[in-house]
């Protein structure tokens, strides 16, 4: 055997620690190492060549890389060793800066001496490494998109238009999401219906996107290349091939309902779209407020009304099932309950509004027909109160972020609602303006400047009724002074939060979130809209607050991670991956019981006794070992980290050679053990 | 007045002693100025003596009318979303002035002539005197 190790200086990072020529003269010593070498940087490109140049002139068959974690360039030192000829899994990783350098940066002398335990570790299981090779598993080249609004919509017909077929799940009645609601879109002030109807529209006809509206996910099974996927779709009573849109049922339903796509400020019929450019352009029949229940029909008033008879109260939910071999989440956000801000009078002041609220009150299509009236007596305010970051960046509150498009959104509302009140006034309380964007400060600053518009430093401390005014008070720290304002409404700025179910949904899909709720990535720099679940992508706010433009890149980015994974007709992976050894295993079932993935099945010998025996499907495998955990029998292990290769590398630690111990044989308990023993 | 900042954390520290607050995790939102029954009758608000001792500029809060005129009511404290305990640390600065100095912020001889209910002649005993 022929190992050679490289040990790299990250610049200061690890040598200005470590004492690096000591490292090379004692690693050279060790058993199976034919060569020892330092580098400045062997990340660098010279710094690879150089390891595959020794590679080759000392015919090194196995090697040993002591430098950074092998998350940062673990890959990278693979591909190295693979294109001078080696098996990529022939190599090993020592940790000597995350796990050595960095964290004993006053002790070098024991640090020296930990950077060479590590590589005695590395260079002995390196020595009981085997080639491998990837595991190939059957691809389903079809996606499916979990949430309507404009990120969907955009991966969906970035996707789509690449040739390959797209399951689009939305939750509500219509796609569009929360773009739908708003007036006009900052800094560039186009109406967002106007922008993002056609999309819809687009994505509906699209041959290569089956839509399902008004549907959830019920259940996923399997992992990335082919998923089982059960899609539930609540019943719309109301049959989708024959409606026209006509709406002569809405006219003719007695019951009336605050509509949720105007935030409540408007109604709707019991039968309703929830607004005219609804994609689909499909009646929908709630049954929670309908006259009609499940078993009783007492008012037949929308099916009498309805030309092509498309009513039906006797639908029921539907299940689709699907396969597909990835899943792009876009479920977007919500906005944190007003209720939660009681100091400014949230949930308690009909007048105490949020953003969307607000959105709605501007649109010429919303509930006042664009005239702004306050929701209590529907005066028109002649003075609003803007106040940013009501419950962002706020530990106390529990969003210490910050949610990113307030500060535009606020800015953009105080402007529209000049232009719709050109007699009122505006005022803006504001901690920090954070206007990082193309644009976006000049818009911010536009806004300053107009008469009617001021902007005041500080944070409202209360907000609370006189008569039919809103008293304010908040401050300027600028002026340092405290001051009040009467006002006629509030607009608060609340924190966006991950939309209702995300968590569920990312539970099922074993995706991680963050404390908050969103999902996260596996890398915040380098991979930005992959989660660490392999085969999940994100688009839009469901990994972090953002606006459109924002929301739009990353969904047409996290499309093209999904086309550049369809790209290929095979699902090549990391064989990192649960072995069962059949001589050894018993069928006791032990690990098909602890394997969070179920990638364990029980099967029968086909000899005389039928004993069972573990199958491991590779597809479904994550290499996470818990089997070789609860295995008694050491049959089953994870390839790359076999329990000879791991205790190989305890006992180079603890400088030990293992002793076999007799353990007495208890009743169901092992023969024999291996113990460890340390010499003195 | 250029006020010349130097390095000085010496009264900072015994402040940060007393009332265990980090001032730095004060991010000046004001909110604590905004809310604050007394503000009107301060020369410094509240989220200016922090701002103050936070750029170094320890002596101005020594001299302000602020500390004293601070009610302890804890509106503030209730408020503020960087969980500042600002009532606490104005605390801190009357007992640091009252600890050095070594002489009462006020004569109780004086506060007894004057018909005070007895609880408030005990709150202002144990908040402006040695
Ligand atoms: C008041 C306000 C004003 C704004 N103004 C602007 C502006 O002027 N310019 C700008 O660029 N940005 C603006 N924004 C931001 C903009 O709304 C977002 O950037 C954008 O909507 C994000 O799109 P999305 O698709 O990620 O999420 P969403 O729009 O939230 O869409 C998510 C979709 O997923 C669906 N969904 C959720 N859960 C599930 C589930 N479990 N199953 C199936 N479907 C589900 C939802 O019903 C929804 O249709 C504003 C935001 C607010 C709050
Ligand atoms: S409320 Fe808290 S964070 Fe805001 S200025 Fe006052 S002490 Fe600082
Ligand atoms: S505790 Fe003092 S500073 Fe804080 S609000 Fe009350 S009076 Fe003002």
């Amino acid at each position: 055997m022929r190992i050679g190790v490289f040990i790299c200086h990250c610049g200061r990072n690890i040598a200005g620690v470590v004492d690096i020529k000591a490292l090379v003269d004692r690693v050279s010593t060790l058993e199976n190492v034919v060569y020892a070498t330092n580098e400045m940087y062997l990340c660098s490109d010279p710094g690879q060549r150089k390891i595959q140049e020794v590679i080759k002139e000392f015919k090194l068959d196995r090697v040993v890389v002591a430098a950074c974690s092998p998350k940062m360039h673990g890959a990278t030192f693979a591909r190295a060793i693979e294109e001078a000829g080696l098996n990529p899994y022939l190599i090993e990783i020592a940790n000597i800066r995350e796990q050595c350098s960095w964290v004993h940066q006053d002790l070098r002398k024991i640090a020296t001496e930990k950077a060479f335990k590590l590589i005695k570790a590395a260079v002995a299981k390196v020595a009981l490494a085997k080639p491998l090779e990837p595991v190939y598993v059957p691809l389903t080249r079809k996606v499916l998109i979990i949430g309507g609004g404009v990120a969907g919509i955009q991966a969906a017909l970035d996707i789509a238009n690449g040739g390959f077929e797209v399951y689009l799940v939305e939750k509500s009645p219509t796609i569009g999401g929360h773009m739908a609601q708003l007036d006009e879109t900052f800094p560039t002030l186009d109406c967002s219906a106007c922008i993002l109807t056609p999309r819809m529209v687009e994505a509906a006809r699209h041959p290569n996107i089956h839509l399902y509206t008004y549907a959830e996910v019920k259940q996923v099974e399997g992992v990335v290349g082919s998923y089982k996927v059960t899609i539930e779709q609540k019943p719309r009573y109301v049959d989708p091939e024959k409606c026209t849109g006509c709406g002569d049922c809405a006219e003719v339903c007695p019951v009336i309902v605050p509509n949720e796509f105007d935030q409540g400020l408007g109604g709707r019929k019991a039968i309703y779209i929830p607004f005219p450019q609804a994609v689909p352009a499909v009646y929908t029949i709630d049954l929670e407020h309908c006259l009609n229940t499940e078993k009783l029909i007492v008012c037949e008033q929308c099916y009498k009304a309805c030309g092509p008879k498309a009513i039906n109260y006797l639908m029921g939910p539907k299940e689709i099932e699907i396969e597909v071999g990835a899943i792009v989440l876009a479920t977007g956000y919500d906005l944190w309950p007003i209720e939660n801000l009681r100091e400014y009078g949230g949930g308690e002041y009909p007048d105490v509004i949020n953003g969307l609220e607000f959105e709605r009150l501007l649109c010429s299509s919303g509930p006042t027909g664009g005239v702004v009236r306050r929701p209590s007596d529907g005066k028109i305010p002649k003075r609003v109160v803007f106040i940013q970051c009501a419950g962002s960046r706020d530990p106390k509150h529990g969003c210490a972020y910050c949610s990113k498009i307030c500060c535009m959104y606020t800015a953009k509302h105080a402007l529209l609602y000049k232009h719709a009140v050109p007699d009122g006034e505006a005022y803006v309380f504001f901690i920090d303006v954070r206007a990082a964007g193309k644009r976006y400060e000049e818009f911010v600053q536009r806004v300053m400047g107009t008469d009617g518009i001021k902007y005041l430093r500080g944070k409202v401390s209360k907000v609370f009724q006189r008569n039919d005014k809103l008293v304010v008070w908040g401050v300027d720290t600028l002026s340092g002074v405290a001051v009040e304002i009467e006002a006629d409404m509030v607009v608060l700025a609340l924190p966006i939060v991950p939309s209702q179910g995300t968590k569920e949904l990312a539970q099922m899909l074993k995706a991680p979130t963050d404390e908050y709720g969103f999902l996260s990535e596996i890398h915040p720099k380098l991979r930005p809209v992959e989660s660490s679940m392999m085969g999940i992508y994100l688009a839009g706010a469901v990994q972090a607050p953002k606006d459109i433009p924002d929301s739009v890149s990353q969904a047409s980015a996290a499309a093209s991670k999904v086309l550049s994974l369809f790209s290929n007709k095979q699902l090549a992976l990391d064989p990192i991956k649960a072995e069962v050894d059949l001589e050894k295993c018993v069928g006791c079932g032990e690990c098909a019981k602890v394997c969070p993935f179920g990638a364990i099945t029980m099967k029968k010998r086909l000899d005389k006794k039928k004993r069972k025996y573990a199958e491991v499907n590779k597809a479904l495998c994550q290499g996470c070992g818990c089997c070789m955990a609860a295995c008694r029998k050491e049959a089953i292990q994870v390839e790359g980290f076999t329990l000879p290769q791991l205790r190989a590398q305890i006992y180079a630690i603890l400088d030990a050679k293992p002793t076999k111990v007799e353990i007495k044989k208890k009743e169901g308990g092992n023969e024999d053990k291996t113990a460890i023993v340390k010499p003195r | 007045m250029r006020l010349v900042l130097k390095k000085n954390d010496g009264l900072l520290k015994k402040i940060k002693a007393i009332s265990g607050e980090d001032i730095y995790a004060c991010y000046q939102c004001g909110m604590c100025s905004a809310g604050c029954p007394m503000g009107q009758e301060m020369d410094l608000l509240p989220n200016q003596v922090i701002r103050l001792l936070q750029i170094g500029a320890e002596r101005q809060v020594l001299h302000c009318r602020t500390v004293w005129l601070c009610a302890s009511c804890f509106t503030c404290t209730a408020r503020c979303p960087k969980g500042v305990n600002l009532a606490r640390l104005m605390e801190g600065v009357r007992l640091f002035l009252l600890r050095t100095q070594k002489e009462d912020h006020f004569s109780p001889q004086q506060m007894v002539k004057e018909p005070l209910p007895p609880i408030a002649l005990i709150g202002a005993l144990r908040k402006f005197t040695t």
